[in-house]
């Protein structure tokens, strides 16, 4: 556990000493957002109806440079192979990764929601604890299996194509859930399906952590 | 006699179809120090990769302090330290932030001043991506101090430094060798180097061509030189 607190607090520690490439993750998914509000006109009842959609290509967009990032820094300069040498278990490795990983995609969506409500319209109805469960185990079924395959693809000479080529056919049942869930909890859910969606996001992000953490190590050896 | 640190037999690797290492033997003994010597594309890196066991052996086997790393790398990795061409640091940190997080990992007690200091980056806060290729491998020394290794593997000790960090190096691998530690260099600067070993391994496409004294390895560097003349 120790190990894992450590390589939190180092990756996390990583993310705050190069922010300005998090201002630009912020800045890329501001611009889907307008880009996507745009394209659907000025009707609010449409706007409304998609909000959730695109808060989540534009997520899931940004997520991928995140994650990309994100063992960038374990390659650029070899760190990685000095962390496999102290030894720290490829497991720690992962689960503080990923955590990591969460803490900023987190990070990015609490930036992102304030003007998808503006872009589209959203008005009253919101339920803030229930968008938040939404938001926190969507975005972990997200850096689950991104973290993993941002291992695997660290050292392609094509990472930045590889990395989305892999990742988005795995992850569309948890954005599919995420974004049924936010629209239940942007708009209200009387029919009370939220929990559903909500634990079919559960179980996805049970399923992802616990492979990666067992699978990374196969992935880093050599 | 002690048990070899290092015990390695007809240890060989192949990428695709090449050879990058054949048939190597090697035995060192605790506090023994090794130059390892060729060209490049020799296997040199390879063959420390293997120790260090980061790249697993295609033929043969390697022993490290008795047991064998290939099958249960983790006990091994506590107590050796690979020198590599990249320094191993995030270069968003600090010198003084890398060691910090080197130090809680390796649960050490924290005195990064004192291997800053050793090492003459003692009065740079700035992040590693601002530092020049010499301050980057210093700051790699830096790390093997504060792990205090048994086993040292170092690849190109003097790449990248400048005339002040030759002596510098050479009086770290002499801290190092000091403290008991078996030392590994491999290097270009055999007449240099083969000051701070005993033995020497000259490699050769792969291939182990000659081994004895380090103070005959500049003879047979020189020899090889001539004959792919």
């Amino acid at each position: 556990m120790t190990h894992f607190f450590v390589l939190l607090q180092k990756d996390l520690l990583v993310g705050w000493r190069g922010r300005s490439r998090l201002v630009g993750l912020v800045t890329y998914g501001t611009s889907l957002l307008l880009l996507f509000s745009f394209a659907l006109g000025a009707d609010s009842a449409v706007l409304r109806e998609h909000a959730a959609a695109y808060l989540w290509v534009a997520l899931l967009s940004a997520s991928t440079l995140l994650l990309a990032q994100s063992f960038q820094h374990e390659t650029e300069a070899g760190a990685l192979e000095g962390l496999l040498l102290v030894p720290v278990s490829p497991m720690a490795l992962y689960y503080a990764k990923a955590t990591a990983n969460l803490v900023l995609l987190l990070f990015l969506a609490v930036a992102l929601f304030p003007l998808t409500a503006v872009l589209f319209d959203l008005q009253g109805g919101i339920s803030p604890l229930r968008l938040a469960a939404v938001v926190t185990l969507g975005s972990a079924g997200l850096v689950g299996p991104g973290t993993l395959y941002a291992a695997l693809t660290a050292r392609l000479a094509s990472k930045q194509v590889m990395l989305p080529v892999l990742l988005f056919p795995l992850v569309i049942p948890p954005v599919v859930a995420s974004v049924k869930g936010t629209q239940l909890a942007l708009t209200g859910d009387p029919m009370g399906q939220l929990v559903s969606w909500l634990s079919l996001l559960l179980i996805f992000d049970l399923l992802y952590w616990s492979l990666g953490g067992i699978l990374l190590g196969k992935v880093l050896d050599e | 006699m002690s048990e070899p640190v290092v015990q390695v037999e007809q240890l060989s690797r192949r990428f695709g179809k090449r050879w990058a290492l054949a048939r190597v033997d090697l035995t060192l003994y605790a506090g023994e120090r090794l130059l390892i010597m060729g060209q490049n594309g020799s296997g040199k890196t390879t063959f420390l990769r293997i120790l260090a066991t980061l790249t697993q052996p295609t033929l043969g086997t390697v022993r490290l302090f008795g047991a064998d790393p290939v099958r249960d790398p983790w006990s091994a990795r506590a107590r050796l330290a690979l020198l590599s061409h990249q320094p191993s640091v995030y270069e968003d940190l600090s010198a003084r932030d890398n060691l910090r997080i080197l130090a809680r990992l390796r649960g050490i007690p924290d005195q990064t001043a004192s291997w800053l200091e050793r090492v003459g980056l003692e009065d740079r806060p700035e992040p590693v991506h601002t530092y020049s290729a010499g301050m980057r491998k210093r700051l790699s020394f830096a790390r093997v101090l504060a792990q205090e290794p048994q086993l040292v593997m170092i690849d190109e000790p003097y790449g990248q430094l400048d005339p002040g960090g030759f002596a510098l190096v050479d009086g770290l691998i002499r801290e190092i060798s000091e403290r008991g530690a078996t030392v590994i260099l491999a290097s270009h600067l055999v007449e240099r180097a083969s000051r701070l070993t005993e033995r020497a391994l000259l490699l050769h496409r792969g291939q182990p061509r000659w081994t004895g004294e380090a103070s005959r390895a500049p003879l047979a560097w020189q020899t090889l030189h001539e004959e792919a003349r």
